[in-house]
């Protein structure tokens, strides 16, 4: 089936919940609200002649600087697949600010939990329902969420975890037999003076 | 009239194998200052722990196959760092992955060495970012750096003879007499 079919169907069956169907460059996406994710997935995924039966990905969007229309802040997009029939569609979660997040699709495709864990990670949206909603890449305490479009490309603040580190390096440095070039941070702020003269 | 030969104990020629490290023939020993003697066996037995991150591990790996074959140069990689002698940092360390790196440097014994193999382990590299550690050295000691992205195998050849060539040179480091 074309997508564009699918979602008509999709836009027949949830008319409250799908607020626009686009069109970018043969790929169909579907914007609806987050209320009834869930039951879209689930419909998408039983319904016999569309069979959505591979989730093959989960991702978060910042719409920060592309605002307006029916777009919110945050974007969940799932992109759906089915192996029997071949066709794909990609579904667009809108998400607010002041409230990011969404029930989860652990229950429909359980491969969505680490899909998720990032999407939080990265993005900090989180997942109703979550079996297991903790970070998976950066460590467990970390601040912020790297890929919210406010987030500097170098952090706010180092890592505790890793400043905890720089300071038993150089407690360590008295034992050590190596003569290797170790750069304690009082040292890389001189490197960086001397490459500049 | 016969001329008299002179008569002696003809001395064993010695062969010279490294720098002042000469073999007996016939005999299985060398013959040199201590010094020199252990230099040159722990220059020719360089055994890395690989601590491969990223792509240049798979440059690594071609240093290591048949076409480069660093055991030629006595280089054996080790998978255990209680049995190494040096660490091939190979790749992007993040920041999480930093105190990792550290405890298996603690781990090894020594003498060790450390190689910072790749632009991202000597500095960063394009990875001037939230994640990334910038440069290995902020973390652990390096003997040699190997820039390169990801470094040719013949590069990190190069970088592990300048490894030998600092092994065999050292002289007083390890104790007064040594």
């Amino acid at each position: 089936m074309e997508s564009m079919e699918i979602a008509e169907k999709l836009q027949d069956h949830f008319p409250g919940e799908v607020l626009e169907i686009c069109d970018f460059h043969g790929q169909v996406g579907v914007i609806v609200k987050r209320d009834r994710i869930v039951d879209i997935l689930r419909w998408l995924r039983d319904t016999p002649e569309i069979k959505m039966d591979h989730f093959m990905d989960l991702c978060g969007v910042d719409n920060k600087k592309r605002l307006g229309g029916n777009l919110l802040r945050f974007e969940v997009v799932y992109n759906l697949y089915s192996i029997p029939l071949r066709h794909s569609i990609r579904i667009r979660a809108q998400v607010p600010e002041n409230d990011a997040c969404i029930d989860t699709a652990t229950g429909l495709w359980c491969g969505a939990n680490w899909h998720e864990r990032e999407c939080y990670d990265l993005m900090g949206i989180s997942f109703n329902g979550h079996p297991d909603m903790r970070r998976i890449l950066l460590p467990d305490d970390w601040v912020g969420h790297p890929l919210r479009k406010e987030y500097p490309l170098k952090g706010r603040e180092e890592w505790s975890g890793l400043v905890e580190l720089k300071h038993k390096v150089v407690e360590l440095q008295e034992f050590g037999l190596s003569d290797g070039t170790l750069r304690t941070e009082a040292e890389q702020s001189q490197t960086e003076g001397n490459e500049k003269s | 009239m016969g001329e008299v030969k002179e008569s002696g104990v003809q001395e064993p020629a010695l062969i010279e194998i490294a720098d002042g490290v000469k073999k007996i023939p016939g005999i299985n020993a060398v013959l040199g200052p201590l010094n020199m003697l252990v230099n040159w066996g722990r220059a020719g037995s360089i055994w890395p722990m690989t601590f491969g991150l990223a792509c240049c591990a798979i440059e690594m790996m071609d240093a290591g196959a048949s076409t480069n074959d660093l055991d030629r140069f006595g280089i054996i990689f080790r998978a255990s760092p209680r049995q190494a002698d040096c660490m091939i940092v190979a790749g992007t360390l993040t920041k999480k992955m930093s105190p990792v790196l550290r405890r298996v440097y603690d781990q090894m014994p020594e003498p060790r060495y450390v190689l910072a193999m790749g632009s991202c382990a000597c500095s960063g590299g394009v990875f001037n970012s939230y994640s990334v550690t910038q440069g290995v050295d902020t973390i652990v000691p390096v003997d040699v750096y190997v820039p390169g992205c990801p470094p040719r195998p013949a590069a990190l050849m190069q970088g592990l003879i300048k490894l030998q060539e600092k092994i065999l040179q050292e002289q007083y480091r390890w104790s007064l007499w040594r």
